[in-house]
């Protein structure tokens, strides 16, 4: 019996690609919006302004202080309440996108604290503006305390993106949910789905451990 | 945006929340005491010279970083009763988020333990000391500093966690958020409801978080 299941898994292999390739889009879309908003917020959260420091805050706060599943029911559910009907699809990368902005927010802050006031000054005395500043001396120096945690965002994302499941995107998730109903074997069902979460995430965790090695061999280096 | 906003029926639907609220207390504690006896095993397995049992404690550990958490608690709730065992819900649910946040407590653990210098354990060695009084008296000690406030965020983690499995039908908070929703049709009531009550689980687990940080760095400091 258990090979017979074994032979219609493979069977239907392709439709767990295709789910495969929807988590991809799904958490990809999110990682790029997640990114440029988590710079843009960071980059104004570490400027100590108390005026944007209390919403930024406020913002970070709720999102890591709430479970990822009512978010996404929050936005799915209440939105179309306000009058913003959205598809599961584009719900799903708003929750993550959203999800995204408030952790990379706080690892981008923490990055340009971390890097000298003298390299600001000094930068401030060269004659930039403040654009310059932040493009030419601050980020790229921050980037060795971003870069190791913001791998490990991404992985971190890329698993929270198994929750959008719940909302009927068929991702690689909802494909092993659907599919443990015709093929009642879970073990072997999630196992395969864990094996090509795994195929994705591990090579991002290897990653962000070595980027950690190479970042503080550098800063030695300095 | 909120003018719809029906106290009442929250009002209603209290009790019903407040057992939910003490379910996810329970499930939490429950798991997490659970998880650290396991992250303690696992880390110790880690640690260990046999090359057999670090292998198969890396594999866990590896395994477990890379798959989502949701994964996880589909491969338990429906592979168990396909291997003959059928435990309830809840029990499932317990035993992924042990699991999970076992692997996650076990290379904290160790990074507190290898934290701890070389030259301190050589020291205990010298001075007649066994392995048991050097971990008791030298190593735990200091390694105790580094290991608790991740450990407090990893417990904040734990309870954000035990929201997934409400998707197998657990009665935790997010699932009386759920349950609102589809006998009354009030998704907004009941899912900042629930967003609240975890943002003040956070905010008591942050502040004990941030706390404990500042203690720990005075001592270190000393």
């Amino acid at each position: 019996m258990t090979l017979y299941y074994f032979q219609r898994l493979i069977e239907i292999f392709p439709f767990f690609l295709k789910g495969l390739w929807m988590t991809v889009a799904v958490s990809g879309l999110a990682l790029l919006f997640g990114t440029i908003l988590g710079f843009a917020l960071g980059t104004l959260r570490a400027s100590n302004s108390r005026l944007l420091k209390w919403p930024i805050g406020g913002y970070v706060a709720v999102i890591r202080g709430t479970p990822f599943v009512v978010q996404i029911f929050i936005v799915f559910f209440i939105l179309p309440e306000w009058g913003i009907q959205l598809d599961a699809f584009p719900a799903a990368v708003l929750a993550l996108t959203m999800l995204g902005t408030a952790f990379i927010c706080e690892i981008v802050a923490g990055g340009i604290r971390a890097v000298d006031r003298g390299q600001w000054e000094a930068a401030a005395s060269s004659g930039l503006n403040i654009f310059q500043q932040l493009r030419f001396v601050i980020l790229p120096q921050a980037m060795q305390t971003i870069l190791p945690p913001l791998v490990g965002q991404y992985v971190l994302l890329i698993k929270d993106s198994s929750v959008v499941s719940v909302i009927g995107v068929t991702e690689l998730t909802r494909v092993g949910w659907v599919t443990v109903v015709r093929i009642p074997e879970g073990l072997m069902v999630f196992s395969l789905v864990g094996l090509l979460y795994f195929a994705i995430s591990y090579p991002l965790i290897r990653l962000s451990n070595s980027l950690e090695r190479k970042m503080a061999v550098q800063q030695v280096r300095l | 945006m909120l003018e719809g906003f029906n106290f009442r029926v929250v009002w209603e639907y209290m009790p019903f929340f407040l057992e939910g609220l003490r379910n996810t207390f329970l499930i939490s504690i429950v798991s997490l005491f659970l998880a650290l006896v396991m992250g303690i095993i696992a880390c110790a397995c880690r640690l260990s010279n046999w090359k057999l049992v670090r292998g198969l404690s890396i594999a866990y550990i590896e395994s477990i970083r890379s798959t989502p958490l949701l994964v996880q608690i589909y491969f338990f709730y429906f592979g168990l009763p396909t291997l003959g065992f059928r435990i309830p819900e809840i029990q499932t649910g317990i035993l992924a988020l042990m699991l999970n946040s076992g692997a996650y407590i076990a290379e904290i653990i160790r990074a507190g333990i290898t934290s701890v210098d070389n030259g301190q354990v050589e020291a205990g060695i010298s001075s007649g000391l066994n392995y048991f009084q050097r971990m008791r008296f030298i190593v735990l000690p200091q390694a105790l500093g580094v290991t608790v406030p991740p450990l407090l965020g990893q417990s904040i983690v734990l309870v954000k966690d035990s929201a997934l499995l409400s998707l197998i039908s657990v009665l935790e908070l997010t699932r009386c958020g759920q349950t609102l929703t589809s006998e009354r049709f009030m998704p907004s009531e009941a899912f900042f409801t629930v967003a609240f009550f975890y943002l003040c689980i956070y905010f008591c687990l942050k502040t004990l978080a941030d706390w404990s940080q500042k203690k720990l760095i005075f001592r270190e400091a000393y």
